[in-house]
C-alpha cells in the first residue's frame, strides 16, 4: 500500500474552536488545510482551490452543509472529491441524509484522531481509484477514436485498390456492403477480361479487424493483374491460393466465390470455396439454381493439391447471379437463432420485383430482430447483351514507336501443356506489341479464345458441341471436358501468327490447327450467321469479329485475319 | 471446463472435447490442449459443441498442422447438424475425417 501523500483538505465548520482543533490535527498528519466558516464560503473555496477532500459540518449559517455538498459535487463533476460530514446529529434519518446529498461518509463529534486519519486514508484510496478509472476510460476512448480513424484511412486506400475494377461503373452489377465490411474480412472485386467477359470475386477472410483486411490487398492485386492479362478462372484461382497459402498463418484463409460471366457465350463459370450457396436466378422460369461450395477456401491447400475445377452454366439475357456472405444467413435473432438459408429462400419465393431483392432481404433481417452485423455483403450480376457492356479501354504505357511489323511465330502446345497451361494471355501480350492491333484487342482476344477452345475441346478432346443444346447438356459438356482433359495423353494445338505490313497498315493472320478428327465444314457454314443457340456460337463469333475466316483440312485448321490502317 | 482432453491408455490417441460455442474465446484453451503433446491420432469430439465459427475452423487447421499436416490423422466426431453444415460449406471433409 502506497504511503499517504499530503492532501489539500477543506474544513467547513462554523465553530472557530472546532475549526482550529481540526486544522491542527490535519496539519500534524501532514496535510494542507483550507478553512471556511459556512457552506457558501466552502463552495467558493472549492471553486478557487480544488481541494482533494472536504470535511463538512452539517449545521452552518448562510448555507448548510447539505446544500454546500450538493454544489461541490456538481462542481467536481466526474472527479471524486470525497466529502466527510462532521456531525453531532445522531438520529439515523439525519445521518442518511448526509449520504443522500452526496456525502461519502460521516464522522461523529467529538473527533477521534485515529478514526479521522483512517477515514481520510480510505477516502483517498477511493479518490485514486476513481482517478485511475477515469484515466483509463479516456485512454480507451482515445485509442478507439484513433482506431476508427486508422480504419477510415485504410479503407480509403483499400477502396482505391479494390474498386480499381468495374464494380461501380458496370451497369449490370448491384451490390450492398456494410460500410466497414472490409474490417470483417469481406471483399468484393470485379473487372473485365480483355475479351469483355467479367470476373467477379466475393471473398470472406477468417477473423476480424486488421488481420482480415491485410490479406485482401494481395488477393485484389492478383485478381486485377491476372484478369487484365486475360487469364481464366483456373489460373487466377491457383495463383491466389498459392499466394495466400504462402503469406497467411495456418489458421487464416479466405472463403471465396469467383465467377466468369461471358456476355458473348451467355454462360457463367463458377468456383465456390467455402462460401454460402450463391444462386443463378433464371428470370424466364423463376428457378433459382444453387451454386454450392465445392472446394476448400483459398489459402488452405498446398498449390499441388489445390482443386481449381469450375462449373459452367448457360444463362439467358436478364438472368442474374446472386452471391452473399455468411453475415446474411448467420445474422442472429432472439434466442441465438440464426436467420438461416430457409428464411433467405422464403424471401426469394416472396420476391416479385427482382430489383427489390436486396431491400427485401435487408427488411427480412430487420424483421428477424437480428442485430445489424457489419459483415453483410450481397452482390447481383445480370447478363446483358454484349452491346450494353462497354469494357474500359486498355491503357498502354509505351509510345508504340518500336512496334514489330513483319514477323511470324509458331507454337505447338502438346498434351501435358494443354492440361494445365493457358497460352492465351502470352499470345495476346505478344500481339498487343503491335500498336495497330490494340484498338481491336477485345475482338482479337475473343477470336483467339474461341479458336483455341474449339481446337482444344472439339479437336483434341473430341467433344460434341451439340451437347450444349440445353442446360443439362451444357453442364455435362463441361464435366466431360474436365474429365477428358485430366486423362489427356496425346494431341496438340498449333498456333501460327503472322504479322505483315501492307501499303496502308498491316495484317495479322492467325492459324490454329489441332490433332482432332475435324468436322463437316460445309454443314456448319450453312447455318445462319447470327443464330442464337447455346452450341456453335464460337464459329459465328469468329466469322463476325475476324476477316476471311476459313476452315480447311476438314475443319482441323482454322484461319482468320485482322487488318489495321496505319496510324496517323 | 469447456475444453477437455483425454489421452488413451496406450498414449497413442488424444481426444479433445469441446463444449458450448466453439469460437475465438476457446482459442487459448484449445491450443493448450494439444501443443505440448506428441500426436499420432487426434479425435475432436464435438458432441457438446453448439456452434462453430470460422475461427474454430482456423483452430482445426492449426491442430491439423501441428499433428503433421497432410500426414496427420485427425478425426472430427459427433458433430450436430448445424456444426456439420458449417463443416460441409467449408468443404473441411476434404481435410478431416468427419463423422
Amino acid at each position: 500500500m502506497q504511503p499517504l501523500e499530503p492532501l489539500t483538505i477543506l474544513i467547513a465548520e462554523d465553530s472557530a474552536a472546532d475549526r482550529l482543533l481540526l486544522a491542527s490535527i490535519l496539519r500534524r498528519q501532514g496535510h494542507q488545510v483550507l478553512t471556511a466558516a459556512n457552506g457558501a464560503e466552502a463552495v467558493d473555496a472549492f471553486r478557487e482551490q480544488q481541494p482533494h477532500l472536504v470535511l463538512m459540518d452539517a449545521m452552518m449559517p448562510v448555507m448548510d452543509g447539505f446544500e454546500a455538498a450538493r454544489q461541490i459535487k456538481a462542481l467536481a463533476g466526474e472527479t471524486l472529491v470525497p466529502i466527510i460530514f462532521l456531525t453531532s446529529l445522531s438520529e439515523s434519518e439525519a445521518l442518511a441524509r448526509c449520504l443522500e446529498v452526496g456525502g461519502d461518509d460521516f464522522l461523529a463529534k467529538p473527533y477521534n484522531q485515529v478514526i479521522l486519519a483512517a477515514k481520510i486514508k480510505a477516502m483517498d484510496r477511493l479518490r485514486r481509484l476513481q482517478d485511475t478509472v477515469l484515466q483509463q476510460r479516456d485512454q480507451i476512448a482515445r485509442h478507439h477514436d484513433y482506431l476508427l480513424n486508422e480504419q477510415r484511412v485504410a479503407k480509403a486506400v483499400f477502396d482505391k485498390v479494390a474498386h480499381a475494377g468495374c464494380l461501380n461503373a458496370a451497369p449490370n452489377i448491384r451490390y450492398l456492403q456494410s460500410p466497414y465490411a472490409l474490417f470483417n474480412g469481406d471483399l468484393l472485386l470485379a473487372a473485365f477480361t480483355p475479351a469483355g467477359d467479367m470476373h467477379v470475386l466475393l471473398g470472406d477472410f477468417t477473423g476480424h479487424g486488421l488481420p482480415a483486411a491485410v490479406g485482401a490487398m494481395p488477393l485484389a492485386e492478383v485478381f486485377y493483374g491476372m484478369t487484365a492479362k486475360g487469364y481464366g478462372l483456373a489460373e487466377t484461382l491457383r495463383e491466389m491460393n498459392a499466394k495466400l497459402k504462402r503469406i497467411l498463418p495456418v489458421d487464416m484463409f479466405c472463403c471465396a466465390t469467383m465467377l466468369c460471366l461471358s456476355f458473348q457465350r451467355r454462360s457463367v463459370e463458377v468456383w465456390n470455396g467455402g462460401m454460402p450457396d450463391g444462386y443463378l436466378h433464371r428470370i424466364a422460369s423463376g428457378e433459382r439454381t444453387p451454386l454450392p461450395a465445392r472446394h476448400l477456401p483459398l489459402g488452405v491447400l498446398s498449390p499441388e493439391s489445390f482443386d481449381e475445377r469450375t462449373e459452367v452454366f448457360p444463362m439467358a439475357r436478364g438472368d442474374r447471379v446472386f452471391l452473399l456472405s455468411d453475415g446474411v444467413i448467420d445474422t442472429c435473432g432472439a434466442n441465438e437463432q440464426l436467420f438461416g438459408v430457409q428464411r433467405l429462400q422464403q424471401v426469394f419465393a416472396a420476391n416479385r420485383q427482382p430489383d427489390a431483392l436486396f431491400e427485401e432481404i435487408e427488411q427480412a433481417l430487420r424483421d428477424f430482430g437480428g442485430e445489424a452485423r457489419d459483415d453483410v455483403s450481397m452482390v447481383e450480376i445480370s447478363l446483358l447483351e454484349p452491346e450494353q457492356i462497354t469494357p474500359p479501354a486498355l491503357v498502354y504505357s509505351d509510345s508504340g514507336q518500336s512496334c514489330p511489323l513483319d514477323w511470324s511465330v509458331s507454337f505447338e502446345f502438346r498434351a501435358a501443356t494443354l492440361k494445365r497451361f493457358n497460352p492465351l494471355p502470352y499470345l495476346l501480350q505478344l500481339l498487343l506489341e503491335v500498336h495497330g492491333l490494340r484498338a481491336q484487342s477485345g475482338a482479337l482476344y475473343s477470336v483467339l479464345a474461341e479458336l483455341y477452345s474449339n481446337a482444344l475441346e472439339h479437336g483434341v478432346l473430341g467433344l460434341d458441341s451439340s451437347l450444349k443444346r440445353n442446360a443439362s447438356g451444357f453442364a455435362r459438356y463441361y464435366q466431360e471436358r474436365n474429365a477428358r482433359l485430366g486423362e489427356l495423353k496425346e494431341g496438340y494445338v498449333r498456333v501460327h501468327l503472322q504479322v505483315a505490313p501492307t501499303d496502308d497498315g498491316g495484317c495479322l493472320t492467325i492459324q490454329v490447327e489441332d490433332s482432332g478428327e475435324g468436322f463437316d465444314v460445309e454443314r456448319v457454314m450453312e447455318r445462319p450467321l447470327d443464330a442464337i443457340r447455346l452450341s456453335g456460337r464460337g464459329i459465328s463469333l469468329i466469322r463476325q469479329l475476324g476477316r476471311n475466316a476459313r476452315w480447311t483440312d476438314n475443319g482441323r485448321s482454322a484461319r482468320v485475319e485482322f487488318i489495321w490502317e496505319a496510324l496517323a | 471446463m469447456p475444453v477437455v482432453t483425454e489421452v488413451s491408455p496406450d498414449g497413442q490417441k488424444l481426444t479433445i472435447s469441446v463444449k458450448g460455442r466453439f469460437d475465438f474465446a476457446k482459442h487459448q484453451e484449445f491450443r493448450q490442449s494439444y501443443e505440448d503433446k506428441k500426436l499420432s491420432a487426434v479425435v475432436v469430439d464435438l458432441k457438446d459443441a453448439t456452434y462453430l465459427d470460422s475461427s474454430a475452423l482456423g483452430m482445426l487447421l492449426l491442430l491439423r498442422d501441428h499433428a503433421g499436416g497432410d500426414d496427420s490423422d485427425v478425426r472430427v466426431v459427433n458433430s450436430n447438424t448445424d456444426v456439420r453444415k458449417i463443416l460441409a460449406i467449408s468443404n473441411f471433409d476434404k481435410l478431416f475425417d468427419i463423422s
